[in-house]
């Protein structure tokens, strides 16, 4: 009961968030909203660019990569120096070379995979340092599906905005007023804020002397959450009552993780002039989430096989690696809300889920993180499978296939195609290496299929930009910091260049009068050939690699390893 | 490209210090300001309302056994227990789960233990919580049936009636937040500590 009542108040949450946020994001990158303007003034002059001045694909795209790239530098040489640099209370030393390579690459590509315990790696300059990048990595997720949104919305026109003022827009009016309010409610709630290093205390009534590692976690809780990035202050993330106080701040966390890529889909439909359009990719979103959730919580619900096994039968579901605050199937929930998009937050063990649970979050990811994937992200990689499922229905109809009036052809095809493919390729092919050399089979902790599907976990997260882990992996080793690093590389900037070469080659078109004979793409047959588009590529692809891990675990009865 | 490098450094510095350090100096004041006592870490004489610590003996009610049985601290062998924010009498550790897959060999074993270390407790039978870890590693609460099947060690071992100790079970149970977030728990040092005042009363 409790569960539905979760449900229904998310999707009446998301509802409103949708509608209002999704239409006020649509004014922010149409330029409507000012109330900051102020401090956008300036900001521009320093920057030497203004909002009239807009750039090619090509250009707008550079500077996301140089942008990018000088972030990543920024980020290691902080990391590098951390003993040097001042707020670190803990008197914490510099960071190896290759774990802040991964570091730094992962927050800078938006996962957040974490080679490291938060509180006894990073001090509060870097965890700082970090959180800089969970404000930046989402709005740049987001202004690059912004640009594919434009493609759709401009004719004949070269240029896709201006990266510098959309960033600084998304930051301002977006993330940062969100993330502040968001923050006082986990505060509220209990999460920690302080600067004022740990804390130690006696416990008279049973002896106990314990030594608590604080810092300022409730706000960069907000931005975790929000930004669909998911890298938490403390090693064992939202499940530790500091990130993660309250029944309220579970549910607030799986609202903040969805509501941004939910609602785009509204900015969507509204920026191109046909809320239908929106809705449609909408349902994709809702149909695969739903399918998900359902798999997921169910599994969650059932005994853990190795706890029956021992003798001890739950009424409760699956309770090892959970919080008795959440329960079984919320931290199921969670689970989906953060894999499904790329978040990879965590408020329970996902090793520990049973087979069919644990299942349930790699689909989520394997699907590309579409359902409603993570901030921008989300959208314009289901926008890359809504023009191969468009592609297709041309197909089948023997005329050239028509998306929003504009024509998709040869170009946009092979885009779209470079995009849709490039993730199952890399997470294949670095997850064939792993598992075929000694120090990728160094990593798992546990054996037969588990080991396989923690060596698969990791790798798909990385290469989808999520950041959960099966926990048991030893990331920590050169092979997996710097594989991962190039994971997490690839599977962010090649699939958002060719979108955004994608927005830039429709923008240029022209808008074709819709006719008796389109191919309409905003009723249910188009939502049903989009998510057949996503299941196939993503599920049957990975498919014969789920075979080997959580489907034999789960056809495993009795077998333990 | 030189246009992007200088307009990427700025953008890069001003984001640090923006959405870094302001970001976290601001949220920083006006949590002290709104929530001091939930900002510094929910600490109240004995430690923090939300962070596990381990109870021995039969005369405590117990948190889930992330420092109990096969799990908990030894310093011999480098192995830091759970209920272990960063440092636990002397030893180091951090947060974190077990990580045990739902068919390895080491939970079965493991939850065995657990099973027998509660039987040498006198708690004929565990809950599945009081078997298995947290997500944490210091949940700092267990569930209304959790305590319920520790009624009768603790009033065994204290003196106290089994019906007053599950009245205070039952004084000590926040329900679900707004009826419906979340699960009923029980916070155990607050347990524990409204039942050292019950035993001072009763002495």
């Amino acid at each position: 009961m409790g569960f539905f009542l979760t449900l229904v108040l998310l999707v009446a949450s998301l509802g409103l968030a949708w509608r209002y946020l999704g239409s006020y994001m649509a004014s922010v990158f149409e330029g409507r909203v000012h109330w900051l303007s102020w401090v956008e003034r300036p900001l521009y002059r320093l920057l030497g660019t203004s909002p009239e001045r807009e750039q090619s694909w090509k250009r707008y795209a550079g500077a996301l990569v140089v942008f990018s790239g000088m972030s990543l530098l920024l980020t290691y040489l902080v990391l590098r120096l951390q003993g040097h640099l001042p707020l670190n209370p803990q008197h914490l030393g510099d960071v190896g070379s290759a774990l802040s390579f991964n570091a730094a690459a992962s927050f800078v590509t938006n996962t957040n995979w974490q080679n490291y315990g938060g509180e006894t790696t990073l001090s509060y300059f870097s965890q700082i340092t970090l959180m800089v990048q969970q404000f930046v990595t989402p709005a740049v997720g987001i202004v690059a599906a912004v640009v594919v949104v434009r493609g759709f919305a401009r004719r004949k026109a070269s240029a896709v905005g201006n990266f510098w003022v959309d960033l600084t827009r998304c930051l301002l009016y977006v993330l940062a007023p969100i993330a502040f309010v968001a923050g006082i409610v986990f505060v509220g709630q209990g999460a920690v804020q302080t600067l004022a290093g740990t804390a130690t205390f006696h416990d008279a009534l049973n002896g106990v002397t314990q030594t608590i590692a604080r810092g300022p976690i409730a706000f960069m809780e907000a931005i975790k959450q929000l930004g669909t990035n998911g890298g938490g202050f403390l090693n064992a993330n939202s499940a530790t009552p500091f990130e993660n106080p309250t029944g309220l701040t579970n549910f607030l966390s799986i609202f903040l993780v969805l509501c941004i890529p939910v609602s785009l889909t509204y900015t969507f439909g509204k920026m191109v002039g046909s809320r239908r359009h929106g809705v449609a990719l909408l349902a994709v979103m809702a149909i695969l989430f739903g399918s998900v959730l359902a798999v997921t919580a169910t599994a969650e619900h059932q005994n853990n096989p190795a706890v029956a096994a021992a003798g001890v039968h739950s009424s409760v579901g699956n309770t090892e690696g959970k919080e008795v605050r959440f329960g079984d199937t919320t931290s199921a929930l969670f689970g989906v809300a953060s894999t499904s998009t790329s978040t990879g937050s965590a408020d329970a063990a996902y090793d520990s889920f049973t087979p069919m649970g644990g299942f349930g979050l790699l689909v989520g990811m394997m699907f590309g993180e579409v359902s409603p994937g993570g901030t921008g992200s989300g959208l314009y990689t289901l926008l890359i499978y809504a023009v191969i499922a468009v592609f297709i229905g041309g197909l089948m109809i023997g005329r050239t296939p028509e998306f929003l009036g504009k024509k998709i052809q040869a170009t946009e095809v092979k885009l779209a195609g470079l995009g849709a493919l490039v993730m199952p390729i890399v997470v294949l092919v670095v997850t064939a290496i792993a598992v075929s050399t000694a120090a990728g089979r160094a990593g798992p902790l546990n054996h037969g299929p588990h080991g396989f599907s923690e060596i698969l976990y990791g790798l798909t997260s990385q290469g989808n930009n999520n950041g959960s882990a099966f926990g048991g992996l030893s990331g920590n080793t050169p092979f997996y910091n710097v594989i991962g690093a190039i994971d997490m590389l690839l599977g962010r900037f090649a699939i958002m260049i060719p979108a955004i070469a994608l927005g830039g080659v429709l923008a240029r078109k022209d808008v074709v009068p819709q006719s008796l004979g389109t191919f309409r793409t905003d009723n249910t047959m188009f939502v049903g050939l989009t998510t057949g588009v996503v299941v196939i590529i993503g599920g049957l692809t990975f498919f014969p690699a789920l075979a080997l891990g959580p489907i034999v675990e789960q056809l495993s009865h009795g077998r333990f390893f | 490209m030189w246009t992007h490098l200088r307009r990427s450094f700025v953008m890069a510095v001003l984001c640090t210090l923006v959405f870094g350090f302001l970001y976290a100096f601001a949220g920083t004041g006006v949590a002290q300001l709104l929530f001091g006592y939930q900002a510094n870490g929910s600490i109240g004489p004995n430690g923090s309302a939300l962070i596990g610590q381990n109870w021995t003996g039969r005369s405590w009610f117990h948190g889930r056994p992330d420092d109990a049985g096969p799990y908990a601290a030894n310093p011999q062998k480098n192995v830091s227990g759970g209920d272990n924010p960063l440092v636990a009498n002397g030893v180091n550790g951090e947060s974190g789960a077990t990580n045990l897959g739902p068919r390895s060999k080491t939970l079965v074993a493991d939850t065995r233990a657990l099973v027998a270390y509660w039987h040498r407790l006198g708690v004929a039978h565990p809950t599945p919580d009081l078997v298995t870890t947290s997500g944490s590693g210091y949940d700092p609460d267990i569930s209304p049936a959790d305590a319920l099947v520790q009624v009768p060690m603790v009033a065994r071992a204290t003196g106290i009636a089994p019906s007053r100790l599950r009245r205070l079970v039952a004084s000590q149970t926040h329900g679900p937040q707004f009826g419906f977030l979340g699960s009923s728990y029980i916070d155990v040092l607050s347990l524990n500590e409204a039942l050292a005042r019950l035993r001072a009363a009763g002495s």
